[in-house]
């Protein structure tokens, strides 16, 4: 028996997932409407402009952009936040209790003032391509995400298995991608969706990152915002969202949704 | 041995965050105490002048009010669906990600939409006859608050499911059989167990709220400047670095003053703990 709830309780609850999904509703409908100005309900249906999002070179250059970065700064994030996440568990007693703390930093320092130092200390004093600093800021900002999930998943491993292996003759890096990686698989994939759909959304860091001929998608749609108010920026935000419900696929597919709540 | 295996794992994410994230913030912030006008220079300039000092309060005033809607609305929606059945919950879950992981610009301009002098509100108050002319909605603090929220609630729905779902039905069931209303249940067992996920939900939302750009740069503009956006604008718009330096510096301490202060607190009032 669950307790029964309070049917003002459940109205309230209608009202509030009405408001959360809603908005994203108008934002599909705008993006259908055949007027050149942004409309809800639409006036009859068209597609173009969605074909106005390719025939706009800014948003095809930005939209590859803003992949290969978010495919590369997961990448990066997963090949050294990997090995860390194993150290902080396996080597809990033998490592200080601060280098925790420091992986977590990313989060807690604001977006806006890593995106603004790293310009300020780094890009600008180096004289850092604009490409490269965007994978650095983005890297660091996903770091925390693929630390923690890996983590997660390495608690409940067993670190004898490993032993067993390496004791029966397997070399380190075999042992790693035989027993180790297989059993936190899922943590990875949750890694790299989280990662990559943080980096893909990213505004704060890229703002102060993006410069003249390279930008990023969301850089992008601010900069069209900007002068005009036209149903392109509803297709594209289409496009994103159609992207989350296929990484929302995924994670269903291989995790089970309600693994994000966790 | 192990200490050095551990290290070597542990290193490159290590140098990875000290030198791309420690070392570059403790400059931008040591940087304001060395201006050439004295080492409070800056800081004197930013709380003598009372723009900025409206700024600063503005951006206090609507990261509160937002925490507070956040705190209220997050809480109901995610007691109910801490104790949906399964399919359900699932569904509602998903309804509550979806959201989460679609962007911010899109959430952001979502609300313009909707908000726009001939947006949908507008166009539905005038249409049924409510007001005569479209109101100015778009560019108020309303606005950036109505789109924060929007913005946060997601993020409280999950935090507070997982807290309230731990909160065994038994003990609610044992409350009501021993003559507590629903009322007292309410404010006598599960408010309490849930005050660690609270703090936690609400430093979320404030810290975010504190430090955002996007949100209010599209629906609050120039004329609902925060100090996200008026650091923006001093640093790319008018290239003062010092300046700019100065606002990061008092968001840095702001932020990491309240993780601190609420997670000493959530220990403080966890009734589990003991």
């Amino acid at each position: 028996m669950t307790t029964k709830l309070h049917p003002a309780l459940i109205a309230f609850t209608a009202l509030v997932f009405v408001f959360l999904i809603g908005p994203l509703i108008i934002v599909v409908g705008a993006a259908l409407s055949d007027t050149t100005y942004l409309t809800f309900p639409p006036q009859g249906l068209s597609l173009r402009w969605f074909e106005n999002i390719f025939a706009i070179s800014a948003f095809r250059r930005t939209i590859l952009t803003s992949l290969q970065i978010a495919f590369l700064s997961t990448f990066i994030a997963l090949l050294i936040g990997i090995p860390a996440a194993y150290a902080l568990n396996r080597y809990r007693i033998q490592l200080p209790g601060w280098l925790s703390t420091l992986f977590v930093l990313p989060i807690l320092v604001p977006e806006l003032v890593l995106g603004f130092s790293l310009l300020k200390n780094v890009a600008v004093q180096f004289n850092a391509p604009i490409y490269l600093s965007l994978v650095v800021g983005h890297s660091l900002l996903v770091l925390p995400y693929v630390v923690r999930v890996i983590s997660a998943s390495l608690a409940s491993f067993d670190f004898s298995i490993e032993e067993a292996a390496i004791s029966l003759g397997s070399p380190p890096l075999k042992t790693f991608f035989t027993i180790l990686l297989p059993n936190v698989r899922s943590g990875v994939i949750a890694a790299f969706i989280l990662s990559f759909i943080t980096s893909i959304n990213d505004v704060s860091i890229s703002i102060f990152l993006t410069g003249p001929g390279i930008s990023t998608l969301p850089i992008q749609i601010l900069a069209h915002m900007e002068q005009f108010f036209d149903p392109t920026v509803a297709s594209v935000s289409v496009l994103l969202m159609a992207l989350t419900v296929a990484v929302m696929a995924i994670v269903e597919r291989t995790l089970g949704l309600t693994f994000l709540a966790k | 041995m192990k200490r050095f295996a551990g290290w070597s794992l542990a290193s490159p994410a290590t140098l990875a965050v000290v030198i791309f994230l420690v070392l570059p913030v403790v400059a931008t912030i040591i940087t304001t105490f060395l201006t050439p006008a004295g080492p409070l220079a800056p800081y004197i300039g930013f709380f003598g002048s009372g723009f900025r000092r409206t700024v600063l309060w503005r951006t206090i005033q609507v990261s509160l009010i937002t925490t507070v809607i956040a705190l209220f609305i997050g809480f109901i929606t995610a007691y109910v669906v801490s104790r949906s059945p399964g399919w359900l919950k699932s569904i509602l879950i998903i309804a509550a990600v979806f959201p989460l992981l679609t962007g911010v610009v899109v959430r952001s301009f979502a609300w313009m939409i909707i908000l726009g002098k001939n947006g949908i509100l507008n166009g539905m108050l005038v249409g049924t006859g409510i007001i005569g002319e479209p109101m100015t909605m778009l560019y108020t603090q309303g606005a950036v608050i109505v789109a924060m929220v929007y913005l946060f609630v997601p993020l409280m729905v999950l935090t507070l499911v997982g807290v309230l779902e731990s909160i065994p039905d038994d003990l609610i069931q044992a409350s009501a059989s021993l003559g507590a209303k629903p009322m007292a249940t309410f404010t006598q067992v599960i408010l309490p167990l849930a005050v660690p996920g609270l703090i936690v939900g609400a430093v979320l939302v404030f810290t975010g709220s504190f430090t955002a750009y996007a949100t209010p740069q599209l629906l609050g503009g120039e004329s609902q400047m925060v100090m996200g956006t008026l650091m923006y604008q001093q640093a790319m718009v008018t290239f003062d670095w010092v300046s700019a330096s100065t606002i990061a510096a008092i968001m840095v301490v702001i932020t990491i003053a309240i993780v601190l202060l609420m997670t000493r607190m959530a220990k403080r009032l966890n009734p589990m703990a003991v």
